[in-house]
């Protein structure tokens, strides 16, 4: 299906430093929510799973779409916690660092984690295959510390049971 | 012969899922598939009871049988037991009848009668189990009978406000608008809660029944559900409760064939606290920055949108099917004083037995902790507890004798807020928890107010120099006046309530503010 974006034009400065797949991405996401009230944030989401992050360049293309200003799209890409402008690693580990699992040694885990990965929050491992992101609850509070490896919760995580998690991780994919 | 399969039933929600469910799920129906004696399985909710989870139940003549905490390495001796014929009444995990377990029958379940007893999806076991009473009777009453209704009960928002939900709903019913909103706050971001997501998981119609209901009694024909991105299946479960819900006609432009139009759009957060707010949580619906309004004007005159607007915790909403499938009467004969009904207590931390437990207000936390809780997992004794999310005070051991009960939290300027009880035992540093309530603070604020935005992380700043031995007099008076400002002079609840836990830290446990030697030790 052709992408269907508003007044693009062939040589437009816009939308043509969006490499194609990109582009697609970004059309797919602005064709399921462009006609929803407010759905800026739905739509990021759909472009940060398509691609894994939301590139700048695609502020301008959403902006126009959604009749808003770059300065307001770019607020709201910068406000969440979620969004990030740059490629994650192969798998985002969103550690949790609230009170319920800082009670069961969260805080330990936390310099574990960042001591065995060689980054801190929002790092990436050399190799590429993890970014770290912190979580300020994951709602697994009665069976922490918790985390969670993608879309996968993961309850009463140990150091050891981390690294075993990470050992997963990183060799599955090999 | 072939025998009749015999009922299993398993958790597929997220914690029990973390324990181990899902491998327990595949090596169940292997393992009855090998011997022959075939079963059905069926994933539910969960109970709640996360020290049993994976909660594995068995469809007997005399009723369920329990058995947890089940791993899938458990399987085949389960079955040499006899689980697949009815008995294993004998195993080492077998709990005895599930309604038979102290932990459920101290507990008064009403919004969460069904999590873990059916299927989420499953309408016909949804409408089996009282399931659409509540919205059946209020098709069949005028508006404002369904907000008296919802006004007699007592609930009051059960999101940590605790504001009465009849005069949120009659405020937005009596301002006469072309389009009203019903909202859903489901951005359960305070730590040591999941009531939200269990009942989402494990009961997603009741939420759906309560916002149709909230939209007949209002007028307003179109819901919003704000959900935290962190809960990625709670999510999944409820987009396909809202498409099995239009498929049977319960939601869309005739709800239950009575000719009134409700509909629900499920919207995902993006990982910010603050957004559970409730005019944060607006603004971040309406695509924007998710930054706190002013009040007034309230929502429920103008909100999402600028049109009236009902803004309910999912846990406020939920109660309502109850209350008008049983009369208000009904539901506040549970509770003490001003609360009235019950609440989802969450015991979490470092806690023997975690969970949820419904009960009627009123119970001390010393019983939920002790009692029911069996103290701390680690065996050593409980030092600190802290009720309300991380913007709830922190109490000592020796405080937990008060009721579960919205004034008496008030009353020693603590809070019961989303019902989350978090305990730590004596290893906790209780400066590095006052710490990291300001530092929350700082990284969660909208930025709107200077309170809170400035405040937080001087705050940070003034608690480090204290550790360090720098002017400690001076400095916690500081600290202090720091926190009054804060209080005083914030927006909304985060910059306003944020000294709390600081302050009962400094009350409390000054000697965790020293320089040195309890730490260093």
């Amino acid at each position: 299906m052709e992408p269907s974006l508003p007044e693009t034009r062939e040589h437009d400065p816009l939308t043509s430093i969006l490499p194609p797949e990109q582009m697609a991405a970004v059309a797919a996401a602005l064709d399921a929510f462009a006609a929803e009230p407010g759905a800026l944030l739905e739509v990021l989401h759909a472009v940060q799973q398509r691609l894994g992050h939301v590139p700048p360049a695609a502020v301008a293309v959403v902006a126009r779409a959604l009749n808003l200003s770059r300065a307001e799209v770019h607020g709201v890409l910068t406000f969440y916690p979620d969004f990030r402008q740059t490629p994650p690693g192969r798998h985002v580990v969103r550690l949790c660092r609230a009170e319920a699992c800082q009670a069961v040694g969260a805080r330990a885990l936390e310099a574990h984690a960042r001591r065995a990965l060689g980054v801190d929050f929002h790092g990436t491992t050399t190799d590429g295959s993890v970014t770290l992101e912190a979580a300020y609850c994951l709602g697994n509070c009665a069976c922490g510390p918790s985390l969670l490896i993608d879309e996968t919760l993961h309850a009463r995580v140990s150091p050891s049971r981390f690294d075993a998690l990470m050992r997963q991780a990183r060799g599955g994919e090999a | 012969m072939s025998r009749a399969p015999r009922t299993f039933y398993l958790p597929a929600e997220a914690t029990a899922r973390a324990l181990g469910a899902d491998a327990v799920a595949q090596a169940l129906l292997a393992e009855s598939a090998r011997r022959g004696e075939p079963v059905e399985l069926v994933r539910t909710g969960s109970r709640g009871l996360f020290w049993l989870e994976p909660l594995l139940e068995v469809q007997t003549p005399a009723g369920r049988m329990a058995y947890g905490p089940v791993q899938a390495a458990d399987v085949p001796a389960l079955f040499d037991a006899g689980l697949g014929q009815g008995a294993g009444t004998e195993h080492a995990l077998a709990l005895g009848p599930v309604a038979e377990l102290p932990a459920l029958r101290h507990q008064q379940r009403l919004t969460f009668a069904r999590c873990g007893e059916i299927d989420p999806l499953d309408l016909r076991a949804y409408a089996a189990t009282g399931g659409w009473r509540g919205l059946d009777a209020a098709l069949g009453l005028a508006p404002e009978a369904m907000v008296e209704a919802v006004t007699a009960s007592g609930l009051r928002g059960r999101g940590g406000a605790a504001f009465p939900a009849g005069i949120k709903w009659r405020t937005c019913l009596q301002t006469a608008a072309p389009q009203k909103y019903v909202v859903c706050n489901a951005d359960e971001g305070d730590s040591g809660t999941f009531a939200d997501r269990l009942l989402i998981e494990g009961d997603p119609f009741a939420l759906i029944e309560g916002m149709i209901i909230a939209g007949l009694a209002v007028g307003a024909t179109q819901g919003y559900v704000y959900l935290r991105s962190e809960y990625p299946q709670a999510h999944r479960t409820f987009a396909q409760a809202l498409r099995a819900a239009h498929e049977a006609g319960v939601l869309g432009d005739s709800v239950r064939g009575s000719g009134k139009a409700f509909d629900i759009t499920l919207r995902r957060g993006a990982g910010s606290y603050i957004c559970g707010e409730e005019t944060s949580l607006l603004d971040s619906l309406e695509g924007k920055r998710g930054q706190v309004r002013f009040k007034p004007p309230l929502p429920a005159i103008s909100g999402l949108f600028g049109a009236p607007t009902v803004i309910n915790n999912v846990l406020t909403l939920a109660a309502v099917p109850h209350i008008l499938a049983d009369g208000a009467t009904h539901y506040a004969g549970f509770g003490m004083g001003r609360s009235r009904g019950t609440i989802a207590l969450q015991l979490a931390g470092n806690v023997k037995r975690g969970g949820l437990y419904e009960v009627a207000f009123g119970v001390s936390l010393r019983e939920v902790i002790e009692d029911w809780g069996g103290g701390t997992a680690s065996g050593r004794p409980v030092r600190a507890v802290q009720v309300g999310g991380p913007l709830g005070a922190y109490l000592r051991a020796d405080q937990l004798d008060v009721p579960v009960d919205y004034e008496a939290l008030a009353a020693m300027q603590a809070m019961l807020g989303h019902g989350g009880i978090v305990v730590f035992d004596d290893t906790v540093d209780m400066g590095e928890q006052a710490r990291f309530a300001m530092a929350f603070c700082a990284h969660e604020s909208c930025g709107k107010c200077t309170p809170c935005r400035i405040g937080s992380t001087r705050g940070v700043e003034v608690i480090d120099r204290i550790r360090a031995g720098d002017q400690p007099q001076h400095n916690i008076a500081l600290l202090r006046d720091l926190c009054d400002t804060m209080v005083e002079g914030s927006l909304c609840a985060l910059g306003g309530m944020a000294p709390f836990p600081v302050r009962s830290a400094l009350d409390l446990f000054p000697e965790d503010f020293a320089a040195a030697p309890r730490r260093a030790a």
